[in-house]
């Protein structure tokens, strides 16, 4: 299976009065054409911040440093010019943001919006967007889709807003669609529509979704495979069925062991003591050390390579590396 | 906030819709000046400075000009400039404001300084003397006074800018691929447009004033064309014995400039739902 984007070496800072704080550092992985892939962690572990890199959306006073490389479908575009970039953002790849009440311009009625976006690309006149606009919110299950057109964001409700959101993303049909928590604000039934609806959608139009989530429950049964971030680094990553039912980093187990679960009744729920570490000064180790339940000596010496435990199953700890002495629970 | 709401609020403020009203009856009544059967510069020694009466309803001046029509004609040129110049400042302080704002960096620092040298020269003062070089007219005056004007919209919308151009639905543009330019024209503008509506009725206000003054220093509107400003400095030598030359004029400047700003004001707090009773 080919690999529609490549990141290599991505390392993002931030420069701000109180230090630079380095949100990504020094990751590298790929994502399979035609594959669902979920970026997970929790809050402030670099996953937004790795999807605005892939749209070129990183601003001052962030700063992508020189080694990064990013490549989509072989073509390095961080080398990019400006007129590169607006080819290349909606075009060939979207991004569906987290709120779609922020995201959409309070003054535009959404057909303007989703129209804006076909006209900015394409050359048709104003009746043929009109018309591919109507298609498209038809296309995410809005009723009533030609009077939607001249309605204002604020008057649809918030799960009706994301599918505007998915619907001017899906325009054009992107190569690549970057879906930044797109269901977090909205209520669980809603949640599991939209998450079927862009499933349908994939499966049909033959797209690649990345998902940035932090709810595993939504990456169970949408996501092909999985990458884990932790403090801005990939810490592992392999296929939904490695990371769920073999996972081999201790962060990851954590993670696993505090999703609820309705098998197992009573007890107290999970959680993993402790706090991230802050990013404007992270350990020389491994950034999880503190916190996990498998810490020994040599974790604080260095962040650990990356070793593959199965094919295509990555994992950076010091639990798998030969000269971390420890043979770990791996298969 | 929609249509009706506005409404509601606009009608519900006494304020407002006097100075509405006011603001109407003196546009129209300088629109229809015409109307009236004197001509505005026409020299008429024989019926000079005669108080009010039947024929001249609010008397004559000292060259026998009535001054009811004069102050008709005075309304139209200062309307005139004051919208002219507010025009050409909202225009160019939009654009400075918001390309400042959007780009920021470099391009800021230098708008943001030629903004603070121009709020820092005494405007009248430079006025006159750049009047000395210039052709007397009306359009030197209009651009002498919205190149004084521009730097307080200026100011209010690169604020404003730097605040959207933060927020999301911006990004998404980005994100779709939209270009700086049309950025700036679709999703900037449109959500400035508060702000710029209310320093557009604040800016019409100030340049009428500007303008009368200049005028009552000879300066501004050239006789004997007729402006209130004009209208007031002829007015000095006899205001002991016919005040009401002066007095005409005088209310006329006060009451327009009143209800742009009380508009303006009252504009600010509709527009801003923020700001509840």
């Amino acid at each position: 299976m080919s690999q529609i984007l490549q990141v290599e070496n991505l390392s993002v800072q931030f420069h701000t009065y109180t230090g630079t704080i380095q949100a990504v550092r020094d990751i590298s992985f790929g994502i399979r054409e035609n594959k669902v892939t979920a970026i997970v962690g929790e809050s402030g572990c670099g996953k937004s911040v790795t999807s605005k890199a892939v749209m070129g959306l990183i601003q001052k006073p962030g700063v992508i440093s020189k080694e990064s490389k990013i490549f989509f479908k072989g073509e390095d575009i961080l080398g990019y010019t400006e007129k590169q970039w607006e080819d290349y953002r909606g075009q060939k790849c979207s991004i569906v943001f987290q709120d779609a009440l922020t995201a959409l311009n309070p003054t535009m009625d959404i057909g303007r919006q989703i129209t804006e976006k076909i006209r900015v690309h394409r050359r048709v006149n104003r009746q043929e967007a009109w018309q591919e606009g109507i298609r498209m919110l038809e296309q995410v299950g809005i009723p009533g889709a030609a009077m939607r057109m001249r309605q204002y964001p604020h008057e649809f409700s918030g799960g009706m807003r994301q599918r505007v959101m998915i619907a001017i993303a899906l325009t054009l049909h992107p190569q690549l669609l970057i879906a930044d928590e797109p269901t977090t604000a909205l209520d669980v039934t809603i949640q599991a529509d939209i998450l079927d609806m862009m499933k349908e959608i994939q499966r049909e139009q033959g797209m690649t979704i990345i998902l940035i989530t932090h709810d595993l429950g939504i990456v169970a049964n949408f996501a092909q495979d999985i990458i884990v971030m932790y403090a801005g680094k990939v810490v592992e990553k392999g296929s939904a069925e490695d990371i769920f039912y073999h996972p081999a980093h201790p962060y990851t187990e954590a993670l696993l062991r505090a999703v609820p679960r309705l098998d197992i009744s009573g007890g107290q729920l999970e959680t993993i003591e402790g706090a991230p570490p802050n990013m404007a000064d992270p350990p020389a180790g491994c950034p999880f050390a503190d916190r996990c339940k498998k810490k020994r000596p040599v974790c604080g010496t260095g962040f650990p390579g990356e070793a593959e435990i199965a094919e295509g199953h990555q994992v950076c700890c010091w639990l798998y590396m030969d000269d971390g002495g420890g043979s770990g629970d791996g298969r | 906030m929609d249509r009706r709401a506005m409404k509601k609020i606009f009608f519900s403020n006494k304020m407002t819709v006097i100075c509405a009203v006011l603001l109407l009856l003196v546009i129209l009544a300088s629109l229809l000046a015409p109307l009236s059967p004197y001509d505005p510069d026409a020299v008429n020694v024989a019926e000079r400075l005669q108080g009010m009466s039947g024929r001249h309803i609010l008397g004559t001046d000292d060259l026998g000009r009535d001054t009811f029509t004069r102050a008709l004609y005075g309304g139209r040129v200062s309307l005139l400039v004051g919208s002219a110049a507010m025009c050409v400042a909202v225009l160019a302080g939009t654009f400075i404001g918001t390309v400042s704002g959007y780009s920021g960096g470099r391009i800021d620092m230098v708008c943001m300084r030629i903004v603070d040298i121009f709020l820092s020269v005494p405007s009248l003062l430079f006025i006159i003397v750049v009047y000395a070089f210039m052709p007397r007219n009306i359009m030197t005056l209009v651009l002498m006074l919205a190149s004084f004007s521009w730097t307080k919209v200026a100011r209010v919308v690169r604020a404003q800018t730097l605040s959207l151009k933060e927020r999301d639905f911006v990004t998404a543009a980005k994100a779709l691929g939209v270009s700086r330019g049309r950025i700036i024209w679709r999703h900037i503008i449109p959500n400035l447009m508060p702000q710029v509506i209310v320093a557009a009725s604040l800016s019409i206000a100030n340049a009428i004033l500007d303008e009368s003054a200049l005028s009552f220093l000879g300066y501004g509107v050239q006789l004997p064309m007729a402006s209130w400003g004009s209208m007031l400095q002829s007015a000095q030598q006899y205001i002991l014995h016919n005040p009401i030359l002066a007095v005409v004029p005088g209310t006329m400047i006060l009451i327009t400039v009143l209800c742009f700003n009380v508009m303006g004001d009252m504009l600010q707090q509709i527009l801003d739902p923020k700001l509840v009773k």
